[in-house]
């Protein structure tokens, strides 16, 4: 309580602010707004995966009832091709400028239409004909295409003689995993409705971030970015998808122009598959050594992923082997592949979830070599400071997470040896696995105006896309303003609140927080002024400390219950248990739920999900949740999810983010758990049926036919 | 092109009737959120394969992508919108909030829909994939293995699984109280 | 999707009468499959002829003890049905086992069995497909194969047949009935589905512009005592990867009676004759059983990515005879005689 007598908010487990509209159907989506004059574009893509396009032939659709007219590379108006976003410069933004075809999936027109049913007509009465080129879709880590990946955050670890450790090594694991294209699968396909006023362009748009949406799109469209205003209230999920400038808005925005009237395009499923950017697909040797004294030598990580030459990209896995364990030798390497594929997007956890897939795999294997318990050889390689930097930790409290989520699991009851436990016909096994996300803020603003009937506005380009930002920024502006929350009126989503990094990297409710509370402090310093209202607008960027002498990361153990059946291959989770050491917890309730989404989202990665390729024409296979499975209600446990007490001291309010530290480690720890079960280890996601179904009959079934 | 390709129809939704001019090819989803401004129900796939676009139709829950508004003329529809009536929220969407069962809540008006679906099919003692004792004259028990199978068909991608679970066992144990 | 005509019929004659009239025309009944072909492009009706209202949604027990599905029957009301459940369980449990509640709520009887194979590049008009657009070839043939067929396909398609209640339909020797304009006709499940041969797109001994009116499962006492079992990639909601419908009758250690049929593994539901006959008449043991299976399989001929199933359909074999032999054993053991002795003879023939 403060003094005012109101209770903190932060730390409170409080439901939702939006909860009553997103239950009755009345939270206004993108696709929910009505718009008068709507016209609707229906994207048409590429069926090669590399060439030209020969012709379109749009006669007989322009002729078809309702139908506006197409847009292609032939009439489309010209685009910035130096556009750049996340990465820097993105050739793949700039759509329908030429007859290029670089990966199959690309938007190459736009039939606009006076409804939706006209416009899907029209698209498929669409004639196009390619000159096709022989492509390269096949990646792997050994590709002749494969180069150093971008040093953009930061130059990859070296440390100590990593071979003269490994030669001194008792056992060296030395194996190679792989993970596949995987697809985030946001409920809300990507919509945008785009409309143009007094050189102007406004859009509505299902993104995660509308004003950095608003910066590319204004460098697209040679305008100055405070003439685009975007705006996304409520966002059906992103966990990475809608950080891109989406197929949707940029060709919204086009047609709009062209059609002198709104436009909103929406994606179907099948083109969010094809047309926005996945994980992509991944291949990591992984090398440790370790002693007899389960002491690890030398670590090597070297991960290769695919991209395209379009866009730079980072999928960064290699962060856990310089932050979980102390090694005397330390070596990463990041290979990029170009290959004629949709570009990728960081995913949920980007990076650190399929890194840590191959990385704590193989960890675990150092411990089945070395015959020493997995989860005693993790907790006996605990780094006082960074190893490879040699920095402090900020906070770091890994070890309670591993000791007390051994504890709740009831780990001490464990036999190591793997195949030994059996219900039936089911095989039973348990697995742990640690993990560490990167935290830290980017900076952003945030307006708080304090009115005249005594509620304080607070501004803040926050987006919330499931994430409870809205519920935690309130409650963050609450406690530093010392009202209550009853008082507070909160805008976010729009790219006119101000500079903001939207919500991505676990960083836009911290970032945020971050500019409400200096706002606020500001604000409060005000609030004697006698003429109301008193606004007051904070900028964090000069407060950010971009060289912090610790290092600043999340962390995570996560345990594992899996059962096999052997004669079908079928793997099912039965216990999932997640602790979290994430800073100070704004919101219990929510931050709970995230990390248990984000657990849920690493047990769908593990068992079901791969988007496959067809081998001759690189084109996707998969691209529905009929051939692209996410886990159903059936597959997914009770999951458990629970913090230790913990402060981050580098932020104001002792937060960090945790909107990726949930998936991470979710997948080794399954992973680890099949092994336990089975005796067989699984260096390729996803544990699917042809996997590990086994030949030879289990002799249980055997048994109960000879006792008939 | 002809008139053949259009048709009157008469929806009747949420207790208010509705006279629509559609084309042939709009699906009651698309007649739902376009023509009547009734936006609550999600289009998440428009394949039948995840459910956001549940509602109920003379009672049974059904997908709405797949359901020509013309094959809809003259059913009895109830939307996520319709559940509330009178402003009140109905046990299960207070469930819903309190259990934090959804997150980005793109998902939720078909997850709760299809929950109301559900609940009705059970209480009529229809088994499921799991149900171990599936001789008719029993009716399962409406564990959460039970309910985990039966919402199967309602995906959810920010994993707000085990809270939906949650959310729709305690309702039904209160709706089965105040019986 | 193009544009099509729209009519609501009440009467079999004047549907049949529509559908003969109208080129392009088809039958609606659920839509769960051909509305979402047509958004896809891959079906383009001029007409639909919408058949629910027809009177063919009963289910009714036939003189002889067997059942008589109406072709609009729901999968929900079908897996409901008391008689269904006590008769036919293995048929109760692999409509459960299919799709979610929503789409059982809509799909029928008659339009489960005409589904359409789930291959990705069928439903893809970009993609060559035989079944799609004959003479074009096969993109699953070289590609992306993992869930096709390991049995029964040719060069030209290697599609599976996606039904899930259509397995234990055919292990029950199930009868499709259907009308015509020149009059009523039937056809065992076992010949309702063509073999693949050179022509993938032509797929049932449905006359052209026939109705199915009713799927008639002959009585059967072995199917009391039936099960069914699907694996899939996930636990739910997803098209088997390979399921089994079984049923056995064990008097005395002695196989009177087995069916068994497969599903996921070729253009149709998969009757397993060859282990029903190596299991039939003969004492019921776990080598019996294990050589059933491998005898069953050892005709398959898995493509390049999906050998899996081969071992996958043995095992399921294999563990769904073993628990229903198992379970009949303990039946028999408990309550003895379970009130079934003598009853219901079938021939093997």
């Amino acid at each position: 309580m403060n003094a005012n007598g109101i209770t903190a908010a932060v730390g409170e487990p409080r439901p939702r602010v939006e909860g009553r509209l997103k239950v009755t159907g009345s939270a206004a989506y993108v696709a929910d707004v009505p718009m008068p004059d709507l016209a609707h574009g229906w994207m048409v893509t590429a069926t090669v995966s590399r060439g030209r396009i020969r012709d379109i032939d749009a006669t007989d659709a322009l002729a078809m009832p309702g139908v506006l007219g197409v847009l292609d590379h032939r009439n489309a108006r010209r685009l910035n091709p130096d556009a750049a976003h996340h990465f820097g410069p993105d050739r793949g933004l700039p759509m329908l400028q030429d007859d290029a075809v670089p990966y199959a999936g690309r938007p190459i027109a736009l039939v606009v239409a006076r409804t939706p049913e006209q416009a899907r007509a029209a698209a498929s009465a669409l004639r196009v004909t390619y000159d096709a080129e022989p492509h390269d879709t096949e990646f792997s880590m050994n590709h002749p295409a494969a180069r150093p990946a971008s040093t953009l955050f930061g130059p990859e670890a070296d440390t100590g003689d990593l071979e003269a450790e490994l030669a001194v090594s008792t056992v060296v694991v030395d194996e190679v995993y792989r993970t596949p294209e995987e697809n985030h699968s946001a409920m809300e396909p990507h919509v945008a409705t785009a409309w143009w006023e007094d050189g102007h362009l406004y859009a509505l748009d299902s993104n995660q971030g509308p004003f950095s949406i608003s910066q590319v799109m204004a460098m697209l469209f040679f305008i100055d970015r405070d003439r685009v205003h975007i705006r996304a209230e409520h966002v059906g999920g992103g966990f990475g998808a809608k950080t891109i400038c989406g197929a949707q808005i940029i060709l919204a925005a086009m047609a709009a122009e062209h059609f002198r009237r709104p436009v909103r395009v929406a994606l179907t499923r099948r083109q969010v598959f094809l047309a926005i950017g996945s994980r992509p697909p991944t291949e990591q040797r992984v090398r440790i050594g370790a002693g007899a004294d389960g002491r690890l030598r030398a670590v090597h990580h070297h991960a290769a992923f695919a991209l395209s030459p379009l866009a730079e990209y980072i999928e960064w896995c290699t962060e856990q082997a310089r932050t979980l364990y102390a090694a005397p030798a330390i070596r990463t390497e990041l290979s990029a592949v170009p290959l004629d594929r949709l570009p990728p997007c960081t995913m949920r956890g980007p990076g650190a979830t399929p890194g840590s897939f191959a990385f704590e795999s193989a960890v675990d294997e150092v411990a089945e070599r070395l015959r020493i318990d997995p989860l005693r050889l993790r907790l006996l390689n605990q780094p006082a400071a960074s190893p490879v930097s040699g920095r402090p930790w900020s906070t770091r409290r890994l070890i309670t997470c591993l000791e007390e989520g051994a504890r709740r699991f009831g780990w001490a009851q464990r036999d190591p040896r793997p195949r030994l436990r059996r219900e039936g016909n089911l095989l039973v096994g348990t697995g742990v696995a640690a993990a560490a996300f990167v935290a830290g803020v980017f900076p952003a603003s945030a307006t708080i105006a304090a009115e005249t009937d005594g509620t304080f506005s607070v501004r803040v380009g926050a987006s919330d896309i499931g994430t409870g930002a809205r519920t935690a920024l309130i409650a963050v502006a609450a406690d530093a303003l010392g009202v209550s929350t009853e008082r507070i009126r909160l805008h976010i989503g729009d790219s006119d609140l101000g500079p903001n990094p939207g919500a991505g990297g676990s960083r836009g409710t911290t970032s945020c927080a971050f500019a409400v509370t200096e706002a606020a402090k500001a604000l409060r310093e005000k609030l004697d002024d006698p003429a109301r209202p008193v606004t007051v607008t904070v900028d964090t960027t000069p407060l950010i400390n971009w060289r912090p002498a610790e290092e600043r990361n999340t962390y995570s153990a996560v345990f594992a219950e899996v059962t096999v059946d052997p004669a079908t291959g079928e793997v099912r989770v039965r216990r999932l248990l997640g602790m979290f050491a994430v800073g100070r917890v704004i919101n219990p309730l929510l931050a709970r739920s995230q990390l248990i989404g984000g657990m849920i989202g690493g047990l769908s990665m593990a068992l079901h999900e791969e988007s496959v390729r067809d081998p001759i024409t690189g084109r996707l296979v998969t691209a529905d949740f009929a051939g692209y499975h996410i886990s159903a209600h059936a597959d997914v446990p009770n999951v458990e999810a629970d913090f230790v007490a913990d402060y981050e001291p580098q932020d104001p309010s002792g937060f960090n983010g945790l909107g990726e530290i949930g998936n991470a480690g979710v997948a080794a720890a399954i992973a680890n758990a099949v092994w336990h079960a089975t005796g067989t280890r699984h260096r390729t996601l996803p544990i699917s049926l042809g996997r590990v179904v086994e030949t030879a009959a289990p002799r249980d079934r055997q048994e109960a036919i000879s006792a008939v | 092109m002809t008139d053949d390709t259009r048709s009157d129809i008469s929806l009747r939704v949420n207790d208010a009737t509705y006279q629509l001019a559609v084309d042939n090819r709009r699906t009651l989803l698309d007649a739902l959120r376009d023509d009547l401004s009734l936006t609550g129900t999600k289009k998440g796939c428009d394949h039948g394969q995840c459910g956001a676009c549940t509602v109920l139709l003379d009672g049974d829950r059904v997908v709405s992508c797949l359901t020509l508004a013309v094959v809809a003329d003259g059913a009895d529809v109830t939307t996520i919108e319709g559940l509330a009536g009178g402003g009140e929220l109905r046990p299960i969407q207070e469930a819903f909030i309190r259990l934090d069962g959804f997150q980005c809540g793109f998902c939720t008006p078909g997850q709760i829909c299809s929950a109301v679906g559900m609940l009705a099919e059970h209480a009529a003692g229809w088994p499921s994939a799991v149900t171990r004792d599936d001789s008719p004259e029993r009716t399962p028990e409406l564990s959460e293995e039970e309910v985990r199978e039966r919402m199967s068909g309602n995906l959810c991608r920010c994993g707000a699984y085990p809270s939906i679970v949650r959310a729709i066992l305690e309702t039904s144990v209160r709706e089965a109280v105040s019986k | 999707m193009r544009e099509f005509a729209y009519q609501r019929t009440t009467q079999i004659r004047d549907a049949l009468s529509s559908v003969a009239r109208h080129d392009g025309a088809r039958f609606l009944a659920g839509g769960t499959n051909l509305v979402d072909l047509m958004k896809a492009g891959v079906e383009s009706p001029a007409r639909l002829v919408d058949i629910r209202s027809l009177a063919l949604g009963g289910i009714s027990e036939s003189p002889d003890g067997g059942l008589v599905l109406g072709a609009t029957a729901t999968n929900s009301a079908v897996a409901a049905d008391p008689l269904v459940r006590r008769r036919y369980p293995a048929l109760s449990q692999a409509i459960l086992a299919g799709a979610s509640g929503q789409l059982r709520n809509m799909a029928t009887v008659g339009g489960n069995l005409l589904q359409r194979t789930r291959c990705a590049y069928f439903a893809d008009p970009s993609e060559p497909c035989n079944k799609r657009a004959p003479g074009s070839g096969c993109s699953a043939l070289g590609g992306a194969h993992h869930n096709h067929a390991i049995l029964g396909w040719t060069e030209h398609c290697v599609a599976t047949h996606p039904s899930d209640m259509a397995v234990p339909l055919t292990a029950f020797d199930a009868v499709v009935r259907y009308e015509t304009l020149d009059g009523p006709g039937e056809v065992p499940l076992s010949e309702f589905y063509l073999p693949v041969g050179d022509r993938p797109d032509r797929e049932t001994a449905l006359p052209d512009r026939a109705l199915i009116t009713a799927v008639v499962v002959p009585a059967a006492e072995v199917a009391g005592k039936s099960r069914y079992r699907k694996v899939r990639e996930r636990a739910s909601y997803a098209f088997a990867t390979v399921s089994v419908a079984a049923a056995l009758d064990v008097q005395d250690g002695v196989v009177r009676d087995v069916r068994l049929a497969l599903g996921g593994v070729a253009s149709r539901p998969w009757r397993a004759r060859l282990a029903e006959s190596a299991l039939r008449g003969g004492p019921v043991t776990a080598e019996r059983i294990s050589a059933a299976a491998d005898l069953e399989v050892a005709a398959a001929e898995p493509l390049r990515d999906n050998g899996y199933k081969v071992t996958l359909a043995r095992n399921l074999i294999e563990a769904v005879l073993t628990d229903l032999a198992a379970s009949s054993g303990a039946a028999s053991g408990g309550a003895a005689g379970n009130g079934a002795a003598g009853a219901g003879e079938e021939s093997d023939g």
